[in-house]
């Protein structure tokens, strides 16, 4: 009974993710069209803030491509649901592949096999974080291919501050021209090992468009690369403009003193999210993004 | 300028298309991916026919999300993939088939470009992620290609359209191109933005 509770609300995630633009990254997209001045990119905004109403109104998915589904676990350790969550998250996305419905988008990277239910090897993508607690907090970011194809992991000199880093997301920033689709939104990833770095981004594209970090230093570095950023004139759909960028988290880590990794993982302006809490008894609810 | 276009054109219209120019565009609107433009090349290379004329028609560069419904499709969400992934095939697949129109998002290279020139064609862009609207424009399914082997995504979808845009024409056959221009505004700019990295 209460599987079928767990798998209901992750379906109905999937569903809100695609089809409901999260209210903070909307509000981030009238904001930018209100301060455009370009009249080329303020009609490529007032195209992507209809799509938004639109999708909404309709049900229907706000992009065609509703992405490789990357869970993201804050797994309560004394919740009695660890064992079984993968395959409730499993059973969610095939069912959601059917109803939303969600496009096929699990290509098998060796035999070029395309999925029709989103799984496939490998799949779901899972990383799970142990916290304390009863509570398991399941975070969804359907990750759109065309801006994942724009992330990068950039090993620094190892003399490298924040101007470097700046730098490096910058030229990253301009290099991409269009095909993120601007304005996007940037997770940043600074040490930890390699792999951490990629890891770091991804999870800080989780975080409310708006928010800072914590750390004063790492938040005023958020808040210099998101200006210069929106100075670069890739602009809205990379016709030029102010509105490269909607917003830029960064997240860090402690780095080998011989490796200085950034990773870089771009959203598009669809940063889609769904959250979904799963309580002790088995409950779960579909909660603000 | 504004257009009107009612597909197939023939290459005057195609011509006559600007970069900067606005158009919007009814008719046959066919989607290839990547992988639709290397198999479709493979058949042509072989001697086989295309399984449809798409003399004159719109290319769309886009993987939709289809619902099956009594027999046909409807579709929900059919915004541009990125058209940048097609570069390696374009010249030789507007040589080959003749579209006049390639809708997508992003932008295209010199090869593309010299086949607009050379075949009269133009490169139009919709924004990317404007799924939901771009589908409200699709009218009907008449056809779907390769279905079975290739999947949603990549299958070649024939689709009526009726005025899907605003559509902005960023490449065109007299060689203007949009991107091209940015890139040099974007690196200029990139100077001023350095300066200012503390």
């Amino acid at each position: 009974m209460t599987r079928q509770s767990i798998e209901a609300a992750l379906a109905n995630a999937l569903r809100q993710a695609v089809t409901h633009l999260p209210t903070d990254v909307s509000r981030a997209l009238e904001r930018a069209r209100a301060e455009e001045t370009s009249s080329l990119a303020a009609g490529q905004l007032d195209i992507l803030l209809e799509n938004v109403a639109t999708a909404r109104r309709a049900g229907v998915p706000l992009c065609q491509d509703t992405g490789l589904l990357l869970f993201y676990v804050d797994a309560g350790a004394r919740s009695p649901w660890l064992g079984t969550l993968r395959s409730c998250i499993g059973s969610a996305v095939a069912q959601a592949t059917t109803d939303v419905p969600l496009r096929p988008n699990t290509v098998d990277p060796l035999t070029g096999v395309s999925a029709v239910d989103n799984l496939g090897r490998g799949m779901p993508w899972i990383r799970w974080d142990l916290v304390d607690g009863d509570d398991v907090v399941i975070s969804i970011l359907p990750k759109g291919g065309g801006s994942d194809a724009a992330s990068r992991l950039v090993i620094l000199p190892c003399d490298a501050g924040p101007a470097l880093i700046a730098g490096a997301v910058i030229d990253h920033v301009a290099a991409c021209e269009g095909k993120a689709c601007p304005p996007m939104v940037i997770g940043l990833g600074i040490g930890g090992p390699a792999e951490g770095a990629l890891s770091l981004a991804a999870r800080a594209l989780l975080r409310d468009l708006g928010s800072r970090h914590p750390d004063p230093n790492t938040a005023a570095l958020e808040d210099e690369i998101l200006d210069l950023a929106n100075r670069t004139g890739v602009g809205a759909a990379g016709l030029g403009g102010a509105a490269t960028c909607l917003d830029v988290h960064v997240e860090a880590a402690c780095r080998h003193p011989a490796c200085f990794p950034l990773g870089i993982v771009i959203s598009c302006w669809a940063e889609r999210r769904a959250r979904v809490v799963v309580h002790a008894d088995g409950s779960a609810e579909v909660v603000a993004p | 300028m504004t257009h009107d276009l009612r597909l197939p054109i023939d290459e005057s219209t195609a011509r006559s298309l600007r970069v900067g120019d606005v158009a919007y565009v009814s008719g046959t609107v066919f989607t290839a991916r990547d992988l639709a433009h290397r198999r479709l090349l493979e058949a042509h290379a072989q001697g086989q026919r295309l399984p449809f004329d798409a003399t004159g028609l719109a290319l769309y560069h886009c993987g939709p999300v289809v619902r099956p419904v009594d027999g046909g499709w409807h579709v929900l969400s059919a915004g541009p993939t990125t058209s940048a992934r097609m570069e390696p095939f374009e010249p030789r697949f507007l040589r080959a088939f003749h579209p006049r129109l390639v809708i997508g998002k992003g932008g295209m290279g010199h090869g593309t470009q010299a086949a607009l020139a050379q075949e009269g064609a133009a490169y139009a862009h919709f924004p990317g992620g404007a799924g939901a609207v771009a589908a409200r424009h699709i009218v009907r399914v008449r056809a779907v290609h390769g279905l079975e082997e290739w999947g949603m995504t990549e299958a070649v979808w024939i689709l009526d359209v009726d005025r899907f845009g605003p559509l902005l024409i960023t490449m065109d056959s007299a060689g203007g191109d949009l991107y091209s221009d940015r890139r040099a505004d974007v690196a200029r700019n990139l100077e001023v933005v350095r300066g200012r990295i503390r």
